[in-house]
């Protein structure tokens, strides 16, 4: 029975008792709201206890300005199907908030000709920012490392490279996002359509080998962790020094399976840089895109990336070139 | 036990529901570029069976010679085939009644009794569509080829062809928020992605500009925008969707706009744009006045043609059946001496003289 317990991917095993208070907080900052409570149902992804919360003022102006964002762009895909309500659900993945269209260059447009996307933008940065400010706090004050904190400042860093950096080196807020779920995916291909194949370009490559990295770092160190828990190696750092244990095992699995393994440690400084690099370095790619690459296939093939292929068509040329 | 069984019975009904979304893995490929480079059409054999079922077309029958007495001379005013032989005239129209009219017959457009009255709009309309096929057939040989177009192309034994286009005013939103730039709600002319809806007014009417890659590896001259680029994504939506193809049928992926690694139908699909653009602009468009309200659209604008047209979901329409070899006066443009005789006296017939003076200053 008990060998079949972690192979379920729900947690199994719930252990209730008085609930976990958490350290005392310097004087003169908010108190942690709520009684917890335990829930059984959450238990079986997470912690089953709920609460207390802390808000703070960080943490309340960034819930403040994000809703004003969300309700800014709900509320303008509402507007879109005229404040039909049907229409509004059935079309919600195909409704955006648009922004402005070229000819206004970085100048604000009129609110309803992607000033609305403007203010929305503005809102979603101001809470964002302030939530970022809330984690490196909430960190600090807790005594523990900033890491958390400087990996959501990578994911912002793309966030504003895409909406803000790069528009206006641009010179236009029409080269920013869209917000809305299949508007920004068209937004992407057409990106990459218009600057000649986004995969040509070098820090986009690097940006997915991050990505795909990231996602068989996490699938390996899951599974492993999975796989030793039933010797108890989900405490990994107070089994790091003994001989023997369940995370010895899991070292032993990877250095027999590929000769070599990383510590419990260092795996987690390989996910952490893994998952930073991939907005880090997509960022950058996105950034060099129009303002100093325009073509990345002819930019891979002036830098010998791209391959030529042996014709096999009959030639082709460009009847407009042609006719002149 | 049962709990087990419960969940195995729900598993599988999920799994055989998420398979009932796929296609059956007999689809044939077509390779038709470099290996490796992902350039092959993929077709269904069923689907393929079916396309040919719809695409036959009628015989025609047997041809006669170009003898007089001649329909000018023997009819009133006939503007466009008055120098056929009246034997070959006939069999003409009798062939235009089974492409456009098999059911109402002649008098779909003539008034009964009275042949040459330009009454009825429809008469004067397929007059003017004798003159675009002719144009056709006699100037876009680079797109059409020898096979060449005939009423039957876009019309298939229709009054109206399937495929016909009017501006997409999109739908309709609040006064004060909502703007969505032409797009960001399921464009029927691009597949149902959220692109722009008014991809064929921006491209088949107007001449915006489709090229929007740029040419040079560094930024030069082209300042061409992603919404721009939009545009164009949703106009060759248009063209896959209509020809019952995907992108690598004209273009190595890798290089949407290099023009040596394309394939020839490309060159074939670039001067189809240019017609469809040169057909609505001198020939259909300008019918608007003439036709009744109900064959207008939304905006009030006359039906024009896209690609779907005349392909309807297959790349070489009718799978290039050369129907126009057995009509040759549909293959030279009629005089412009013959088509200056408008009748003063059909009031409807305005667009028609105004589409023939604006030939005539062009020098067509």
């Amino acid at each position: 029975m008990a060998v079949n317990e972690y192979q379920n991917i729900f947690t199994r095993v719930q252990v209730t008792g008085p609930a976990e208070e958490g350290i005392e907080l310097p004087k003169g900052i908010w108190e942690r709201q709520g009684t917890p409570f335990f829930s059984y149902w959450l238990g079986k992804i997470g912690d089953a206890q709920v609460g207390p919360f802390y808000l703070g003022t960080f943490g309340l102006l960034s819930l403040a300005f994000g809703l004003t964002a969300f309700e800014i762009i709900g509320f303008n895909m509402w507007a879109s199907v005229n404040w039909n309500p049907i229409e509004f659900v059935r079309q919600l993945f195909w409704l955006a908030l648009e922004p402005p269209a070229a000819e206004h260059g970085l100048s604000i447009p009129p609110l309803n000709e992607g000033g609305w996307w403007l203010l929305a933008g503005f809102f979603l940065t101001i809470s964002i920012v302030l939530w970022w400010f809330r984690m490196y706090r909430r960190a600090r004050q807790l005594g523990l490392g900033t890491h958390t904190a400087w990996a959501f400042a990578a994911a912002i860093w793309l966030y504003l490279v895409l909406g803000f950096i790069r528009p206006v080196l641009m010179g236009s807020w029409s080269e920013a996002v869209p917000f809305g779920v299949f508007p920004h995916l068209d937004w992407t291909a057409a990106f990459s359509l218009r600057y000649g194949n986004l995969f040509y370009n070098p820090f986009h490559m690097l940006s997915i080998v991050f990505l795909y990295g990231s996602v068989l770092l996490f699938a390996m160190h899951g599974a492993t962790i999975l796989a030793t828990a039933r010797y108890g190696a989900e405490r990994e750092i107070e089994q790091i020094v003994d001989r023997g244990t369940g995370s010895e095992r899991a070292a032993l699995f990877w250095r027999w399976t590929m000769g070599f393994n990383a510590s419990m440690e260092s795996i987690h400084r390989w996910a952490w840089w893994f998952a930073v690099l991939c907005p880090l370095t997509g960022g950058i790619g996105i950034l060099l895109t129009g303002t100093v690459v325009d073509n990345w296939y002819l930019w891979a093939v002036k830098h010998g990336v791209a391959p030529a292929y042996p014709a096999m068509l009959p030639a082709t040329a460009d009847p407009l070139m042609g006719a002149n | 036990m049962i709990k087990q069984w419960f969940a195995k019975t729900v598993s599988i009904a999920l799994g055989v529901v998420l398979l009932a979304g796929c296609e059956p893995p007999t689809a044939e490929s077509t390779q038709n570029g470099f290996r490796g480079t992902g350039m092959l059409q993929l077709e269904q054999p069923k689907v393929r069976e079916a396309k040919v079922a719809a695409n036959q077309v009628p015989a025609a029958s047997p041809a006669l010679p170009a003898t007089p007495p001649y329909a000018k001379d023997v009819y009133q005013n006939v503007q466009v085939l008055g120098d056929l032989g009246v034997g070959q005239f006939t069999r003409l129209m009798a062939a235009m009644t089974q492409w456009v009219a098999p059911e109402e017959g002649c008098n779909y457009c003539h008034v009964t009794g009275n042949l040459a009255s330009d009454d009825i709009y429809t008469k004067v309309v397929s007059r003017r569509m004798l003159q675009m096929t002719q144009h056709i057939n006699a100037n876009w040989n680079d797109h059409v080829g020898e096979t060449g177009v005939t009423c039957y192309t876009c019309h298939r034994g229709n009054n109206v062809p399937a495929e016909i286009w009017f501006e997409d005013p999109g739908p309709r939103s609040a006064a004060k928020a909502g703007w969505r730039d032409n797009q960001n709600t399921p464009a029927p002319v691009a597949a149902m992605a959220s692109l722009p809806y008014d991809s064929l007014s921006r491209y088949l009417l107007g001449d915006e500009e489709i090229r929007v890659i740029g040419n040079t590896a560094l930024p030069s001259t082209n300042t061409s925008s992603i919404k721009a680029t939009e545009g164009t994504y949703s106009l060759m939506m248009h063209m896959s969707d209509a020809l019952g193809v995907n992108c690598t049928f004209c273009h190595n992926t890798r290089a949407m706009a290099d023009w040596t690694q394309s394939t020839p139908q490309r060159v074939t699909a670039w001067y189809g744009i240019e017609m469809a653009r040169d057909l609505n602009v001198d020939y259909l468009d300008p019918l608007q006045p003439v036709y009744p309200e109900h064959r207008l659209g939304d905006l009030g604008d006359a039906p024009k043609a896209n690609c779907a047209t005349c392909h309807q979901g297959v790349n070489k329409p009718l799978y290039g059946a050369a129907m126009v070899k057995d009509f040759p006066s549909l293959t030279v443009e009629a005089s412009t001496s013959a088509m200056g005789q408008v009748s003063s006296e059909a009031a409807s017939a305005v667009a028609t003289s105004e589409a023939v003076d604006r030939q005539e200053a062009e020098g067509i």
